[in-house]
């Protein structure tokens, strides 16, 4: 299903949670929202799914006007943060339940619910009730719950934020398999940068209600629009009063033209990578720049050394 | 010592306001043996006085049931107009004596009354019967689902609702399969003390019952019509009877009072 907002504008009390907002997403891919907390994005989110009422604009499934279609005719899956189980059901039931809304045949029920549970690995543990099951297997229990009913639209909301980092890695990579095998159009909320640029084709950022920047990730890694989605997607550093990636500064020992002379403070070893943090002579505020341990060694570089910065031309 | 001191002393005030008395009922009861205590309880006055109490019990506690889990959902999910009204509104039978609840229904259905006006002249007598005595009773037991469902309620939160009408389920469909199953605990501890607040009452109902033996006497007013009479033996037995029920009452609140606050434990 593709999706179309256009000009949404939603508002609680005084604070503008989204201002304006017009975006496009294409259907079949696995699209990420982007932005600190407090951004919009997870409004936006529930705009979509109709959990939410816009102030003002319109939102369209498949370009048909769904504003005023509630969440239940949408036709969606959806995955909440707090997996929002139904705690006094058993897992079978959870997974179940859409379908029995739908007054779907007993057997269809039975079939559709034990490939799911085969789907999310959780086979064995049909007659569990949510609270006997750790985080991750409860977000996996949501997920088949939402796919059940073959959503034409998947939306999750910070559906990794409540995990441990290893169990998130695991879930993540899972997601983009999954989203591999079904294509179902999925949309996922998130606030870390590694996890949108790690499995989503098409990164919205959002932020203070707007969208800075939709795109492909290398695109919005490479040529931000901004400083502020430049400073959200990656590591960044001030050379000349410019904002550049730490990775993208040549350092030399020797004065070249427009070079920043700067004197070396820190140096980090971080295995392969080795980090330096250099004064520049005319007191602007340090710069870091990430080199590679030879770089380091070629250079001969150690704290106190004389260096001479340029900042790379962005690829492009 | 100083601790030990207060323990027991506190043990023996209970014991001696609370255990003693009913213990003194029991003992009376039975002095003469089984025999006077079964021809007191299945005496014809007796038999009326708890059918009575027993058929009030029955028609206000499912209505306060509905009421109460109706407007614990409208208060707790913000679709409450005037919310403080209502808030405070629900905790008057709390606050009023049950006499001025028995009184206000007394004013309001007698000949001259706003309702007793419209129901005299149609000839549908309220006021004096179980009738009156049956929505003075719903009146003084109202509050207790209701203060019972709101926290419990707020805590559960909408997530669940939401999961439900994603999945196509409708209002109703989420409320019935999802919401009330999730609350069910508060539920039953309310209609346990809307039950006990149902078959115990004396003051409200009093004044708006007749108080004709083997009429319109609940078991309580039976009990202080007896002591009236000079009869202690029918006044013990009934007693007694009241105190094995409100016993059954407190064993139900204990095996559920731990459950009633979580909305089913998730974590």
């Amino acid at each position: 299903m593709s999706i179309t907002v256009r000009d949404v504008s939603k508002s609680f009390g005084d604070f503008h949670a989204l201002v304006d907002v017009s975006v496009d997403i294409e259907a079949g891919h696995l699209t990420a929202v982007l932005g600190p907390s407090g951004g919009g994005k997870s409004t936006l989110l529930r705009i979509i799914a109709g959990l939410e009422t816009a102030d003002r604009g319109h939102v369209e499934i498949d370009g048909v006007d769904v504003t005023n279609v509630p969440a239940r005719q949408r036709g969606i899956g959806f995955v909440f943060q707090h997996y929002a189980a139904f705690t006094h059901m058993t897992v079978w039931e959870n997974v179940a339940f859409g379908l029995k809304i739908q007054k779907a045949p007993k057997d269809r029920i039975k079939t559709r619910v034990a490939e799911l549970l085969s789907l999310v690995h959780l086979d064995g543990f049909a007659s569990r009730y949510p609270a006997e099951l750790s985080g991750g297997q409860r977000q996996r229990m949501a997920l088949a719950r939402a796919l059940a009913v073959e959503p034409g639209l998947l939306l999750l909301d910070e559906p990794f934020g409540a995990l441990d980092v290893k169990v998130r890695q695991e879930l993540r990579d899972w997601l983009r398999r999954l989203h591999d095998e079904v294509h179902t159009t999925t949309i996922f909320v998130t606030h870390d940068q590694e996890e949108a640029m790690e499995i989503a084709d098409r990164i919205i950022v959002v932020n203070h209600g707007r969208i800075e920047q939709a795109g492909r990730p290398e695109e919005l890694y490479d040529r931000p629009a901004n400083d502020f989605v430049m400073g959200f997607l990656g590591p960044v550093t001030r050379l000349g009063g410019q904002l550049v990636r730490p990775h993208d500064i040549q350092v030399s020992t020797k004065a070249t033209a427009g070079a920043q002379h700067a004197t070396l403070e820190r140096v980090v070893s971080l295995g392969f990578e080795t980090r330096i943090v250099a004064a520049p002579a005319d007191g602007a505020e340090p710069v870091t720049v990430q080199l590679t341990r030879n770089q380091v060694h070629e250079l001969d570089l150690g704290v106190g050394s004389d260096v001479y910065l340029t900042a790379l031309a962005r690829a492009s | 010592m100083g601790k030990h001191a207060l323990r027991y002393s506190v043990l023996l005030y209970l014991a001696a306001l609370l255990v003693a008395p009913v213990v003194m009922v029991g003992y009376r009861t039975f002095e003469h043996g089984f025999s006077p205590v079964w021809d007191a309880l299945s005496s014809h006055d007796a038999v009326s006085a708890l059918k009575l109490s027993l058929l009030i019990t029955v028609i206000a506690v499912p209505i306060n049931i509905v009421f109460g889990v109706t407007t614990g959902w409208l208060l707790a999910r913000r679709r409450m107009p005037l919310p403080w009204l209502v808030d405070a509104l629900i905790n008057l039978p709390f606050a009023m004596s049950p006499v001025v609840v028995g009184l206000a229904v007394f004013v309001l259905y007698s000949r001259t009354g706003w309702i007793g006006t419209y129901l005299f002249s149609h000839g549908i007598p309220v006021l004096f019967t179980w009738k009156a005595m049956t929505i003075a009773t719903i009146f003084v037991s109202l509050p207790f689902v209701v203060r019972e469902v709101v926290p419990v309620l707020e805590e559960l939160g909408t997530e669940q609702e939401q999961a439900a009408a994603v999945l196509g389920a409708s209002q109703l469909q989420a409320f019935f399969r999802v919401t009330l199953p999730a609350i069910r605990w508060a539920v039953v501890y309310g209609t346990i003390l809307t039950v006990a607040r149902s078959l115990g009452e004396y003051g409200a109902v009093n004044i708006v019952s007749s108080n004709v033996v083997g009429q319109t006497l609940t078991l309580p007013l039976y009990v202080n019509n007896r002591v009236n009479q000079l009869d202690p033996q029918a006044a013990y037995s009934a007693g007694l009877l009241l105190a094995v029920l409100s016993l059954l009452i407190l064993v139900g609140m204990t095996t559920f009072s731990s459950r009633r606050r979580q909305p089913e434990a998730a974590e």
